[in-house]
């Protein structure tokens, strides 16, 4: 852990300072992480800003970001460790011909160099301060989240050939879940739990000013608006904090200053990706 | 604190909410960290520690805030004056003064009021809010009337439709609102959400007072309500459909995920043998990975048969709009309603993505009523027996949804006994607890008989059970 976070107040100021505005729930939450050493498991559709709060506390603390992006099929191997097989072989090859003993060859092959580090592992043997971010949790087996758990309980790895790797330090770790499926029990109990959704209109006009250079105050606030107004709507999929601040930069390079039925209408689809969506956001907005 | 944390937990535990040994700890320890004065911190922290799942959230809010709702922002300034004599005080004996000072009308708290939600200056209106429940809502201690009845007196004397319209007036007049309507649609969506908080900061005022005057343990005891998965279909209040309504879409996107999970992982396919090899080159030939084909299990025909009268529509309503939202899970899904006579409605669900909407059509558009619109199990049973048993095939699960009430006509269960042996399985659900079964006019057992099971299903939890059994057999 680089500098750790003061109060919730100096979460909220140091999230700021690089271009993240947390809310009450964001930044408390954080700070209670960092306080408990407990991992935090954010949930909430997508586009709201989940893996970009781990990339801004990594950034507001001085640490480094670890990545591990779950898929479905993800194992022990791509999240933890793996020998390198390949290179065993080669190594074992090499020396047919000087008749090494077996021992020797043994510990020569099962040593560092021939380990395969991967994101947890990485982020436990860390000797610098660091953030892990643990990427769509929900889209791997029951397996692998027990595997997860494991580690992130004790934050320690035993690796047979080598011993126990015992991590030096606490990262501040995050789980983040779209939600396409329910977590076990055990995870969600170990975790702290964070539920990110859309913000309301002052947050999100604050969050297009900070990230749209350029855009004045009034334009920020009708985008904010507008968008609250298109999320009231039953789309398939409402616009996420992204594609606001898409649609604000898309605003900025067409020069417009006011946000008109017209200007709604041509970028519309900046704001949704579904046809329907695009078709019922006009209807109601543009034609009415 | 830790007595009223323990409070807090217990009542949270009573509401239904899973809250286990670990969590209970955890939150102990957070208190530690953080300033108990700031709210919504301690809210945040609270909420981060105890529930974990996003739906129990407003269970926890309600709960909050009748524990710490003597700890509230507006309680704090007030702390000075004597607490139980301003708590009730009464039409035209505004104690608190405040700046303004003795009787206000109505039109003079209309206006500042008006003021206020146009700078939108918050302590401003949660002081307002607490003058208008003095003053309207006609509290008196140990009352034993639920916070919904001083609400609905304090609005109605607000009159907050009269309030907007003045908001948009006066927005208007100063040239705020432009004649076109998107303008027009934001700054009124504006003025709702205003709306929407001063409501909120009445509601807050209402059951702070009401803690104080009958205590924390009996007001959560009033307000608790039931988690979404465990509203009764059946006696649902408008509310309460809603947010059924909001909870089915994420239930069955889970149910889809863990049902195809477990599919796959079930049985693995045959043998890949050109992934096989092609993998064992990474070995120098061994074959050290066997590489699967991905198995393609069979997936079940289902035909819904829903009974759509009065008394069991928001049952059916719900149910075709689960089965359907889990139409991934099943190679077809048709679905038939019927009062006394029966119709199909699966074109309204394969026209439309939309199944609010594909739900309005069924409930306008389908032609079920025979003679006179009671339900008869009897005659659209054997109506569908004419028309459609040809259909069902030994893929094919028949669910019949209703309370099984005949009205006193003929059963015509047979028809249920030939469906029986032609299809692969065939299901009653009945909406109806099970105490009732069987009781007046209702003849589940006769239709039972020819049943694979009849399952009581009176919430979302029943319903979610009862589907993720049929998908897997």
């Amino acid at each position: 852990m680089g500098e750790r976070f003061e109060s919730v107040a100096d979460v909220v100021e140091r999230l700021r300072s690089v271009d993240y505005l947390a809310d009450d729930d964001i930044a408390s939450v954080t700070y209670l992480a960092d306080r408990l050493e407990k991992p935090v498991l954010v949930e909430g559709p997508a586009g709201v800003g989940k893996t970009e709060l781990a990339k801004a506390i990594a950034a507001a603390t001085g640490s480094r970001l670890i990545r591990l992006q779950c898929y479905e099929g993800l194992d022990e191997a791509k999240a933890l460790y793996e020998w390198n097989y390949k290179k065993q072989l080669l190594r074992i090859q090499a020396d047919r011909e000087h008749e090494t003993s077996w021992e020797s060859v043994e510990s020569d092959i099962f040593s560092e160099p021939f380990l395969l580090t991967r994101p947890l592992l990485e982020a436990i043997r860390a000797e610098d301060p660091v953030v892990l971010l643990i990427d769509e949790v929900d889209r791997v087996e029951i397996e692998t989240e027990a595997l997860l758990l494991e580690v992130l309980s004790d934050f320690q790895v035993s690796i047979p050939e080598l011993g126990t790797i015992v991590g030096k330090q606490r990262p501040i770790v995050l789980l983040t879940s779209n939600n396409t499926r329910e977590l076990s029990e055990a995870l969600k109990r170990r975790c702290l739990f964070l539920h990110v959704d859309y913000p309301d209109v002052e947050r999100e006009k604050e969050i297009v000013r900070v990230r749209v250079p350029g855009i004045d105050e009034e334009l920020a606030e009708q985008v904010a608006r507008v968008v609250r107004s298109v999320r009231t709507l039953d789309l398939k999929k409402a616009p996420s904090i992204s594609e606001t601040i898409d649609w604000a930069r898309t605003l900025i390079y067409l020069g417009r200053s006011e946000i008109s039925p017209e200007v709604i209408g041509e970028t519309l689809h900046v704001l949704l990706k579904y046809q329907s969506d695009i078709a019922k956001a006009r209807k109601e907005l543009v034609e009415k | 604190m830790l007595d009223v944390l323990q409070g807090f937990v217990h009542e949270l535990r009573s509401a239904g909410l899973p809250v286990s040994m670990t969590e209970n700890l955890d939150a102990m320890t957070a208190m530690e960290h953080v300033d108990l004065q700031a709210r919504e911190v301690v809210r945040s922290v609270l909420a981060a520690t105890l529930v974990k799942q996003q739906r129990h959230r407003p269970a926890f809010d309600t709960v909050f805030d009748v524990y710490f709702s003597l700890f509230s922002p507006a309680a704090e300034d007030r702390a000075a004056l004597d607490l139980p004599d301003e708590l009730f005080g009464t039409a035209g004996g505004d104690i608190q003064g405040g700046g303004a000072g003795g009787d206000l009308t109505r039109e003079e708290l209309a206006e500042m009021l008006l003021r206020a939600l146009q700078s939108m200056d918050l302590d401003e209106l949660r002081r307002l809010a607490g003058m208008a429940v003095s003053q309207f809502a006609g509290m008196e201690p140990g009352r034993p009337v639920g916070g919904t009845y001083y609400l609905y007196r304090t609005l109605r004397q607000l009159d907050l439709d009269d309030l907007s319209a003045r908001l948009v007036e006066q927005a208007r007049a100063r040239g705020e609102i432009p004649d076109d309507p998107l303008p027009g649609r934001l700054a009124r969506e504006e003025q709702e959400a205003r709306l929407r908080e001063l409501r909120r900061l009445v509601e807050e005022e209402i059951r702070r007072r009401l803690v104080a005057d009958r205590g924390v343990e009996a007001m959560a005891r009033t307000l608790r309500k039931p988690l979404p998965e465990d509203i009764d279909f059946m006696h649902a209040s408008r509310d309460e459909m809603l947010a059924l309504q909001r909870a089915i879409q994420p239930l069955t996107r889970l149910l889809a995920a863990r049902l195809a999970q477990r599919r796959r992982r079930r049985h693995r396919g045959s043998l890949d043998f050109r992934r096989t090899v092609r993998a064992s080159m990474n070995y120098g030939g061994v074959p050290v990975e066997p590489k699967f084909r991905r198995p393609h299990p069979a997936k079940p025909e289902i035909m819904v048969v829903a009974d759509i009268s009065g008394s069991v529509a928001s049952f059916a309503r719900f149910t075709l709009q689960f089965v359907h939202a889990m139409a991934s899970q099943f190679s077809r899904v048709r679905s038939f309603v019927f009062i006394d006579g029966i119709d199909e409605v699966t074109r309204f669900f394969e026209d439309t993505d939309d199944i609010s909407e594909a739900v309005h059509r069924v409930n306008t558009e389908a032609d079920v009523v025979w003679v006179d619109g009671h339900s008869d199990y009897g005659h659209a049973f054997s109506v569908f027996h004419e028309r459609h048993e040809r259909e069902v095939t030994q893929k094919t699960s028949v669910i019949f949804l209703g309370d099984a009430r005949n009205n006193y006509h003929a059963s015509q269960n047979w028809v249920l006994q030939s469906l029986q042996k032609r299809a692969r399985h065939v299901y009653w659900l009945n909406p109806e607890p099970r105490g009732y079964w069987d009781t007046g006019d209702s003849i589940i057992s006769e239709y039972g008989r020819y049943c694979d099971g009849v399952y009581e299903c009176r919430n979302l939890r029943q319903l979610e059970r009862f589907v993720s059994t049929i998908a897997d057999a």
